[in-house]
């Protein structure tokens, strides 16, 4: 094997992580802005313009804080929990194409850290893992608020794997790989090509269930305050806390991209705009989906989420993946 | 020289797994450990080039692992070891070592009298390891996979059907019933 490769991948590694983990970092303010600006607040505006500084006390804040691992807890499963949520959803983005092929110096750059044959699956598969953060957190806090958000883990898994996977199945079946560079090229014959167009009720139910993974705002019934303090979460203080959050703005971020590559032409450039703006575009636009659904949305029950996923979106999926066969023959 | 390092980091690492999983007695630890070790196996499957079956290693299994949590979670204070209730204990170690034995000489005598081969070996020019699982389930194996489907919804529809007695009246009204003293 070349050491060219093994040097290639992690400087990629190491960008990814630095850059991802940036974003998250700095999703974390937008999210305050734009959840202020749709309550008619002002969010942060004390440090630094605009409270862009806000990120850096926070930080420093989550780093400094006292760690504190409860006396009754199992203390390596404790200390080990909130590992898993970057861990799973940082290695996730190995198999994503963040870009288009660019070249530096003469040398082309494939910015996809390992491009095996089945990466939606992967992605799909490792990010799912990183349930097990939430799951385990729960079970080893010695905390019965931390065991509900750990039992209510289980449904949230067992609901929205069922339908994600079932949703993207019908779209697969066009494509005919699981190559998400495969994916990204069907659709390079323009806005009219996107999967969106054809797949109209996958990308519906792609998202929502993408919205349960990320335990974003109707689903976030894992750490719903007004029900069960924090959920898995409550026992939590510190770097230890900030991990987990790492973790599901770094998966919101998976989900985004891929969205973006799935259904709405990925980093294939449009009209004038190139490749690696548009993603940009798709991406930024999709987060601030995530913001304005917590914003706009009521939470739902654990037995209401159950309910929609098994009996509502499963069925549809199904249907989904019917018509499609029956079309694709 | 790299599929060495990683095949015995890999080794490694499953075994620590699965041994914390048979002596530990927590079930937490027991069942942390299991679902390390079924994610490290996938490892080996990547080592061989079966990307599709590493994936769905990890997907099956974590599903299914999460599902052995909620079992834990129900029976077991999770926190607390299990006290175990073993009384002949030679027996025990006895049965568990002669079945280790033999499961090792099932499996490694193919290996050692070298006639082990595949039946199919992957060697078609241009079609991926997906598609080959997918020529090999469709063709030689496509009534055992078609017999596994069927009774996959055999179970499912039966445990339905367990669960679904009364499935029209929710619990409040079945105490509201019992209050009144009629027979449900």
């Amino acid at each position: 094997m070349d050491w060219a490769i093994v040097i290639e991948t992690i400087i990629k590694s190491i960008v990814v992580l630095s850059v991802v983990a940036a974003m998250a970092g700095f999703a974390t303010y937008i999210e305050r802005k734009v959840l202020a600006f749709m309550q008619r607040r002002l969010g942060p505006m004390n440090v630094g313009p605009h409270g862009v500084l806000q990120l850096a006390a926070d930080g420093i804040k989550l780093f400094t804080k006292e760690d504190i691992v409860p006396q009754n807890a199992v203390k390596p499963i404790f200390k080990f929990a909130p590992v898993i949520a970057p861990v799973t959803a940082f290695t996730s983005m190995a198999a994503i194409p963040f870009f288009p092929e660019f070249t530096v110096f003469g040398y082309t750059v494939t910015p996809i850290i390992s491009d095996i044959n089945v990466g939606v699956l992967f992605v799909l598969g490792v990010a799912s893992t990183g349930m097990f953060a939430p799951l385990l957190a729960g079970m080893s806090s010695a905390n019965k608020w931390a065991l509900l958000g750990a039992a209510r883990t289980v449904i949230a898994l067992l609901s929205f794997e069922v339908v994600s996977g079932l949703a993207l199945l019908a779209p697969l079946m066009m494509i005919g790989s699981l190559s998400l560079i495969d994916i990204n090229d069907y659709q390079i014959a323009g806005f009219t090509s996107w999967l969106i167009w054809s797949q109209p009720m996958a990308f519906l139910l792609f998202v929502i269930a993408g919205f349960a993974e990320t335990n974003r705002t109707p689903f976030d019934l894992i750490e719903y305050e007004a029900e069960i303090v924090s959920g898995y979460a409550t026992d939590y203080s510190g770097i230890r806390w900030g991990l987990f959050f790492i973790g599901e703005y770094a998966n919101m971020i998976t989900v985004a991209f891929l969205v973006s590559i799935i259904f709405l032409g990925g980093y294939n450039p449009l009209w004038i705009i190139p490749g690696a703006i548009m993603i940009l575009i798709k991406i930024s636009a999709f987060i601030f989906l995530f913001l304005w659904v917590r914003a706009a949305w009521p939470h739902v029950r654990p037995d209401q989420m159950m309910w929609l996923c098994w009996k509502i979106l499963m069925p549809l999926a199904l249907i989904n993946i019917l018509i499609t066969g029956i079309v694709l023959i | 020289m790299f599929e060495v390092i990683a095949f015995y980091i890999f080794s490694i690492l499953t075994i620590i797994m699965f041994g914390i999983v048979v002596f530990s007695k927590n079930s937490l630890y027991a069942m942390s450990a299991l679902a390390g070790g079924m994610i490290f196996i996938s490892g080996f499957f990547f080592l061989l080039g079966a990307e599709f079956l590493g994936v769905v290693q990890i997907v099956v299994y974590s599903g299914a692992v999460m599902a052995l949590y909620a079992f834990g979670m129900m029976f077991f204070d999770t926190t607390r070891d299990v006290k175990e209730n073993i009384h002949y204990k030679k027996i025990l170690y006895s049965l568990s070592i002669i079945s280790a034995v033999l499961i090792v000489i099932i499996m490694s005598a193919p290996i050692y009298s070298a006639n082990i081969e595949s039946l199919y070996p992957s060697a078609i020019e241009g079609v991926g390891n997906t598609q080959i699982i997918g020529l090999v389930l469709f063709t030689k194996y496509l009534i055992p996979f078609e017999l596994a489907a069927v009774m996959l919804l055999v179970s499912m529809i039966s445990g339905i059907l367990l669960v679904s007695k009364r499935m029209d009246m929710n619990l409040t009204e079945k105490d509201h019933y019992e209050e009144k003293g009629e027979i449900i």
